[in-house]
Formats: C-alpha cells, structure tokens, sequence
C-alpha cells in the first residue's frame, strides 16, 4: 500500500480535526467529500497545512497532489497562516466602478502590505474578493467577517485601527 | 403532505395572518443585513412591547429582499404598503407610533414610484413579503401546491410538455429551452439520475440568485423536486457559492423543514417518487459556474470543464445523466406549473418568454433587485426604474453578462431586451448583473478590468484562454498607460478573434466580448491611448 493511503490518523489531539473527520464521515469517505473537507478545515484552522492534506488525503483515499491541486486551484483557500484580522475587500464590477482599487490602495498604503499578505505582527490579513453580492452598497469591504457598504478611505481606516485597538491590551498581558 | 392537507394549511396560516393588525417586516437578505437589519429588528420588537402592541396588534418579523437595495435597511408596513427606507434603529420609535396614523415622512419610500410599478414579479413574487425560515409562510402563499398537484395529477411528459409550452429558457444567461433540455435528460438511459443547481452565481456585479436563495429558498426546491419529477432524477445537488454564507444557512433551514414535513426525501407526498437534495460549497472559483466544471466540482476535483458532447442531460455527474439548471429557471418552475404554460408564455417576447431578474449597480440612483418583463427596453430599466444617474452626471454605457458580456451605449438604449437582441449588440443576457457607468468611466479601463478577471480566472487547462488572456490583458495595459500603437490595436483584435473561437469552454469564449463590444462602440477611447513609438 502508498504510504499516503496508510496515514489517516489525525495530525495532532487537536479537537477541531473532529470536526474535518465527521464532515468527511458525513459523505461516506468518499472522493467528493474532499471540498467540503478543505472547507471544514479552513474555518477549523483558518488555513490549510501539509499535515492536514495529507490527513485529509489518507481519508478519502486521494493522491496529495491531487488535493494538493484542489487547495491550491480554489481562490476561497489558503496554505498561508492568516492574521486575527481579515479586511476582504470587493474587487467585483459594481465596486470597481465605485473606486474599490483606490480603497485597496490606500489601505495597502497605510498597512503596509499588499494584498494577500498579512501583517509581520499577524495583526492584520489583507484579502480581495469577487463580489459578495451587496453591490447595492458599493464599495463593499467584509471585515471579520461582518460586511461594511459604502465605504470611503476614513471609515475603513478607523474600523481597522478600532479592532487592532480593541486587541492591544491583551498582548501587554 | 397530500394537497388536501396543503390547502388546510395554507388556509389556516391565512386565516391567522389576517387577524393581525400590522405587520412590520424588516428585510434581511444580505444587503440590508450589512447595515445592522438585525439590530433594527429588535430595536422594532422592543418598542413595539414599549408601546403596548401584543403579538395580534402588531407582528414584527423578518422577510426577504424589498428589492431597493440601494436604499437599505428597508422596512415594509402592512396593512398600507408603506415603505421606509434608510432606516435607523433611533426611527423605531416613529415607525410604531405611525402605525394607527400617516407613515413616518423623514424616511418614506414612495412605493408607487416607477421603480416599483413598473417591475412585473413572478420569480420574486414572495420576496419581501414571507419569512424566508417559516415553510408555513411560502406554503400561505401557495407554495408547493405545484409539487403536489404535479405528483398528484400530471405525468411527467405532462409536467415537461407544460414547461415547454411556456416558452421558458435558460436563465443563466446562454437561454437553452428548458423544456427540450429536460426532455432530454427524461430520455437519457442510465440510473440513478441528477438534478443539479447552479448557484455559483460568479459574475462580479450580479445577485439575483443570492436574493432568491436568502429569500424564498423552498421555491428553488419546490422548482428542483418537480424538474427532478418530470426527469426521473432522484438525487439533487445545489452547488452554492461559499461567499454566501446566508443563502447557505437559509437553503439548509428550508431544507430540513421540508424533509420533516414530507416535502422532499423519501416517498414525497405519500407517492413512490423520493428525491434527496444535498449542499456543495463552492470554493471561489469563476469557471465553476460552466456546467461541465460544476460538475467536476460537485465530485470533488479540481473545476475545470471538458469539451463537450457527451451534454451532461448523458453523462453529467459520475457518468449519470444529469440536469443542470440555473437558480431563477428552477424559481420559474411552481409558478408555470401553478398558472399554466400558456400563461407564461403570455409575458415576453416572440422568442424570449417570461421575465427576467435584474441587479442594478453601479452608477444609479435606485440600486437594486427588479424583475421586469422580457421586451422592456434598456432606457426603461435604467432611466424610468434605475431613476438614471446620481449627481447630474451624464449616462455613459451599461454593462450586461459580467465578465462574458459587453456595454451598451446610450444610442442604443432602445433596445428591448431579450437573448436575441443582447447577442446582436456584442453582449449577452448572461445571468443578469446589469453595471450602470457614467462619463466618468473609462471603457479601456473597464475591459481590462474584465480581462484582469477572466485571466485570474482561467482554469489553465486549454491555452487559448489560458495565454490569450494575458496577452490581451497586457496590451490593454499599454492602452491604460496611453503608450499603445495602432499596430497593438490591430494585434489586440487578432488576440479577441482567436480566443474567441478557439477556447474550450465559455469561459475563454466570451473573454474578449468586453473587448470587442467596446472597441465597436468607443473606439477613439482606444485610438486616445496610442502614444507609444510608431
């Protein structure tokens, strides 16, 4: 047997990979259920490593480099450790339009990363996206998961500084 | 549930919802939701106990999208039809003091304005006025009595004759007859069948089906279950965009509330047909939503699309045959089978039948949802419904089909609008994003935008698409920066051409019609940018 088709223990005693094997369970084990496990794993874990392809792979019995190309194919997921912050901003048509790019400029400017990188602190990950839907309240930004409409510079600046604010007397502790 | 018992229970939830005396319903589709819908509902119920209302004076609750996106958060008020617009949880207190006397002026929306009046609703018929979570609200308005009365009453040649005498087609945006694509599904051999739909709505720019889905999520069932009747198929599959965590919750809800009460599953309404309908995430990935890479999708590989034939009507998901449908055509669906192919088909156009949804963005005064009838000219949605556009500048060109599509100028905005029409001006229906651009945008700059996209989203797998992309994306670059040469332009053309027609799927197909549509229609846009060494 592969060594790969030998290994589908859990990488580590962490519970949340519970929560990865139950939803690959759901589907019988079976090949389609790798999105869906990709899935549970990024909310789990925020992103996705080596050690939990590879268990994710051994489960449902599918070569690495073929979830590997599934990670990797996806926009939605990362291999990357992301920032406790996340500021997604909407590149779609409608905010295009109403100057997403600019916004996107400006707050790459000011946090001094570009998009798809994170703060050398890990304060802050700096995402786009296609379209979330709200075009209706153009530019739209979704931050920690909350969606911000009819955004200017100034207001997604102070939204930003408030939640990295909000965490700074935990890291003095 | 037999239609017998459907009718007690849709009678009796009317019966209880005439016995209240208002009813203040908040929308809560994401756009609203993004401005704090939730908390205003509290603030709502809260001074609604404050002002002595029970629950038979004075009901308030959740619906789906109002429609005036632009205008959100949008609360409703019945009895009267008022609406407020803009609605801050500090105007809760007026609202409820409003209710015996004149509405609240400060935040009223006119709901006779043309906006509203003009629009001709059958896929959003109950957006905005049922609870999206309660199946007993969808089942008052008359909800799965198409299911049952099909199962009940029609064979399911009946069912597909029905569907294609109404003339309905493909909303997705390419318009393939539905009826002839599920009559071929119905006679394709091999068991067990699929029925899949198609909400990986990826065009930037549209939310039709978002809203539909966060709104009335059991009439895509209802539409799924009888599509899946009349084809024999007995396993469904939504294929749901991950960005939409909403619509996702609220299809899982309407899901399992139609499982418990015998809606879908096994032995549906006490007949031999059973029908099980699961989830799959998308993952962010445009292509996905051409049908062969859906598919791919759904079985967990990698999205990309193969040549076709085999269609997937004989060899879709795991070598079954497999219906694919779009969101708004399965929404379609109960009301044709309710009111009849002929009444359907009463609305539209020669060769375009029915309505279609529209998302109005951009650059326009009224934001938002509408669904008008086909044939309507594009002056009419943007002028007369959009209310044109904001801060008194000049209409430029309207954006139709997203990245596939192309802009309209203004000397063509009487166009009327159905499939034929939009193909003839370099565009296509496409799923129904419409992105209105004033004086201010530069037409170089929105084709690169839309090629920026389709290169990012380009699977790889053939290379037309794959390299053509990223050619013509730099050259449009050279445009931008004004450093082009008419020997670019003439390459740039060359480019559009071959990966036109030379890319597998349609992807790469329609790449190059924002491109080619605005280079017919503003081209001293691209000769401007010509500075480059001759």
């Amino acid at each position: 047997m592969l060594p790969y088709l030998q290994k589908c223990d859990p990488p580590t005693d962490d519970k949340r990979w519970k929560i990865v094997a139950a939803t690959m369970r759901k589907l019988g084990n079976q090949r389609n259920a790798l999105i869906e496990a990709l899935h549970s794993m990024q909310d789990a874990f925020g992103y996705l490593d080596k050690p939990g392809l590879t268990f994710v792979a051994g489960t449902l019995r599918i070569p690495l480099s073929q979830v590997y190309g599934a990670a990797t194919f996806y926009h939605h997921f990362t291999l990357k450790p992301q920032g406790r912050h996340s500021c997604i901003v909407c590149t779609g048509t409608a905010c295009h339009i109403k100057g997403a790019s600019d916004l996107l400029k400006y707050v790459s400017a000011t946090r001094g990363i570009k998009p798809g990188e994170t703060t050398p602190d890990r304060s802050l990950s700096l995402l786009t996206a296609r379209c979330f839907g709200t075009c209706g309240l153009a530019p739209v930004a979704v931050i920690d998961g909350e969606t911000m409409g009819r955004l200017t510079n100034d207001l997604l600046d102070r939204r930003l500084a408030q939640l990295i604010q909000q965490e700074a007397p935990q890291l003095v502790s | 549930m037999l239609v017998e018992e459907l009718k007690d229970l849709a009678a009796e939830e009317r019966a209880r919802q005439s016995e209240r005396a208002a009813c203040v319903s908040i929308c809560a589709a994401a756009g609203c939701q993004a401005l704090q819908s939730e908390a205003l509902r509290s603030a709502l119920m809260n001074e609604a106990a404050a002002q002595g209302h029970g629950p038979d004076s004075c009901v308030v609750r959740q619906v789906g999208c109002l429609g005036s996106c632009g205008a959100g958060p949008v609360v409703s008020v019945e009895p009267g039809g008022i609406l407020y617009q803009r609605v801050q949880p500090s105007d809760a207190y007026d609202i409820i003091a409003a209710l015996d006397g004149p509405p609240v002026e400060r935040i009223a929306l006119d709901s006779k304005s043309s906006f509203f009046a003009r629009q001709h609703k059958i896929v959003l018929e109950n957006c905005g006025r049922i609870d999206p979570d309660r199946l007993e609200d969808y089942i008052a308005a008359d909800g799965y009595l198409a299911l049952t009365t099909a199962l009940a009453e029609m064979t399911p040649a009946e069912v597909i004759a029905e569907v294609t005498k109404s003339g309905l087609r493909g909303r997705g945006g390419a318009g393939y007859p539905t009826g002839l694509k599920w009559g071929t599904v119905a006679r394709a051999s091999g068991s067990p069948k699929a029925a899949i739909c198609n909400a990986d709505e990826g065009d930037p720019g549209a939310f039709m089906d978002r809203s539909v889905l966060e709104s009335d999520p059991h009439r895509v069932l209802e539409g799924m279950a009888i599509a899946a009747y009349a084809t024999g198929a007995s396993e469904g599959f939504i294929y749901v965009r991950a960005e939409y965590p909403l619509a996702v919750a609220r299809l899982k809800t309407a899901l399992r509330t139609a499982e418990r009460n015998g809606l879908l599953g096994n032995n549906i309404c006490g007949t031999q047909f059973s029908f099980r309908i699961s989830i799959r995430l998308g993952a962010g990935a445009f292509v996905c939503g051409e049908e062969t890479a859906l598919i791919a999708s759904v079985e967990g590989k990698r999205g990309t699309p193969r040549p076709r034939p085999p269609y997937p009507a004989e060899f879709g998901v795991w070598g079954r045959p497999t219906l694919i449908n779009n969101v708004e055509t399965y929404a379609n669906v109960p009301a044709i089978i309710r009111r009849g192919g002929t009444w359907f088909s009463g609305i539209g156009t020669e060769r375009s039948k029915g309505t279609k949804v529209f998302a109005l963005a951009g650059r326009i005064a009224n934001a938002g949802l509408i669904e008008v009838p086909m044939g309507m000219t594009l002056r009419e949605i943007v002028f007369d419904i959009g209310g044109g556009i904001p801060d008194g500048r000049a209409f430029k060109a309207v954006q139709t089909g997203g990245p596939s599509g192309g802009c309209i100028p203004e000397s063509l905005l009487d166009t009327p609008v159905d499939y034929e029409t939009l193909t003839r001006l370099g565009s296509i229906m496409g799923s129904g994003g419409m992105i209105v651009m004033d004086e201010t945008s530069s037409m170089v700059d929105v084709a690169r935008y839309f090629m920026e996209f389709c290169m990012t989203e380009s699977c790889g797998k053939c290379i037309p698409c794959r390299a053509g992309t990223v050619q013509m994306y730099n050259l449009l670059g050279r445009f931008a920066d004004r450093q082009a040469t008419p020997a670019d332009l003439a390459l740039l053309e060359q480019l559009c051409d071959m990966v036109k027609h030379a890319s597998l799927c349609g992807l790469g197909q329609s790449a190059p019609n924002p491109v080619l549509s605005t280079l017919r229609y503003f081209r001293s846009e691209y000769e401007a940018g010509f500075g480059g060494a001759q």
